[in-house]
């Protein structure tokens, strides 16, 4: 391991402590707790859609959401060990066959949806991870 | 005016700071920079310490560099470079410089060789417009176009701007912010970017501009070989052992043809 992957490893390994990041990925709903500086309050933001990408690349990965807002499609990308984020919560799993989901971009309403994932176990690489922790 | 650092480029990362905001960061690499020579104003005309980098293989190093590392009792190194100092700044030959010799917040110059770009056109090296798509123009969509007027200066004014080499050139960018050191790990996070491929050499030294700050150590964060590094001590001396074993087995055969080499011995040995 070279000395720049073992200072990610490190600092990914800080920013997680105390904090669980559930197992997710594209085509899962997902409701994300994010704090916002307002002037000098600070508070909690909730932005809530669908996954449509997720990056996997140690200290720099990170996902986007997309939602539909006033009729306006917005899409948000967050770094995933962002200390920024309070907390990711999976509303709901989704069937899905691609790693991205661009097309949802030129999509609306009925269109748009993703089928309700039924036989979600959570074996997922960070969900065993979780499971031993 | 105290001495810099040479480190190895690793590459980029980022940092993400507590409040949340993140820095890109370059990371750079010090590995065992040590002092190799004084320049001094009684023998030079000028105050510099020559550091050295690294550690290369003794094979790799020619007689004249091995005489030239075995007189400062350390490890040959991979990278020597020189950084002008104060008479004050001065650091005995052998000590260690850290990573911590610079503190965060603090703005650093960064030298590099940057990437080579090879035979670059106008519109690369020098950012020129180019031609336009279409209006007659054929072929020559990205040449740099007029070189200047016609019979009155009858001639191409000397610097023009043209197509030639680009890059593998020393390249400085000044005002750097240092955002961490590890002394430990022999690491300086450096906000931005740095000139040159990730594994090429950079020297990083106090900003030109600016003042350098009341907490950096002033002659220097300094590991004194004699007193930290015992052990480091006994490789050095093995490994003049070895230069000194390698030099008769050398001269042995040479002796026969050149009449230098067994004079150069005798000096060695006194050193």
């Amino acid at each position: 391991m070279t000395l720049l992957e073992q200072f990610e490893r490190d600092q990914t390994a800080k920013l997680v402590e105390g904090k669980e990041i559930p197992d997710f990925g594209p085509g899962d709903t997902v409701r994300v707790h994010v704090r916002v500086v307002e002037g000098t309050r600070e508070r909690v933001q909730v932005f809530e859609g669908v996954c449509i990408g997720l990056k996997r690349a140690g200290l720099n990965s990170g996902f986007t959401v997309r939602k539909i807002s006033y009729g306006e499609g917005v899409e948000r990308v967050f770094p995933l060990y962002s200390p920024r984020l309070e907390k990711i919560e999976v509303m709901r799993r989704g069937r899905v066959r691609r790693a991205k989901l661009y097309y949802l971009r030129g999509r609306t309403g009925k269109r748009a949806r993703i089928a309700e994932k039924q036989d979600h176990k959570g074996t997922g690489r960070r969900a065993k991870q979780g499971a031993k922790a | 005016m105290r001495a810099g650092i040479i480190a190895r480029k690793l590459g980029m990362s980022r940092v993400f700071q507590s409040d949340g905001t993140n820095i890109p960061v370059t990371v750079l690499h010090v590995d065992e920079c040590q002092v190799v020579a004084q320049r001094t104003r009684e023998r030079d005309g000028y105050t510099a310490l020559q550091l050295g980098v690294g550690r290369a293989k003794v094979k790799n190093v020619n007689q004249a560099s091995r005489g030239h590392f075995a007189k400062a009792r350390v490890e040959p190194k991979r990278r020597l470079a020189e950084f002008r100092v104060a008479e004050d700044a001065l650091i005995p030959v052998g000590a260690e410089i850290t990573a911590d010799h610079f503190v965060a917040g603090q703005r650093v110059d960064v030298v590099g060789t940057s990437i080579g770009k090879g035979f670059a056109g106008a519109m690369k090296r020098w950012n020129f417009s180019g031609l336009r798509a279409s209006h007659g123009v054929s072929i020559s969509h990205r040449s740099h176009g007029s070189t200047g007027n016609s019979q009155d200066p009858g001639k191409v004014f000397k610097g023009k701007k043209m197509a030639g080499h680009m890059g593998n050139e020393r390249v400085t960018t000044q005002n750097l912010t240092v955002v961490q050191c590890d002394a430990e790990n022999g690491l300086i996070f450096v906000k931005g970017a740095v000139p040159g491929p990730k594994g090429g050499w950079v020297l990083v030294s106090d900003a030109v501009k600016g003042d350098r700050p009341e907490e950096a150590p002033y002659p220097g964060a300094v590991r004194e070989r004699d007193s930290a590094e015992p052990e480091a001590e006994a490789e050095v001396a093995a490994v003049e052992e070895t230069t000194g074993g390698d030099a008769p087995a050398d001269e042995a055969p040479a002796a026969e043809t050149a009449v230098e080499t067994p004079a150069d011995a005798p000096e060695e040995k006194k050193d």
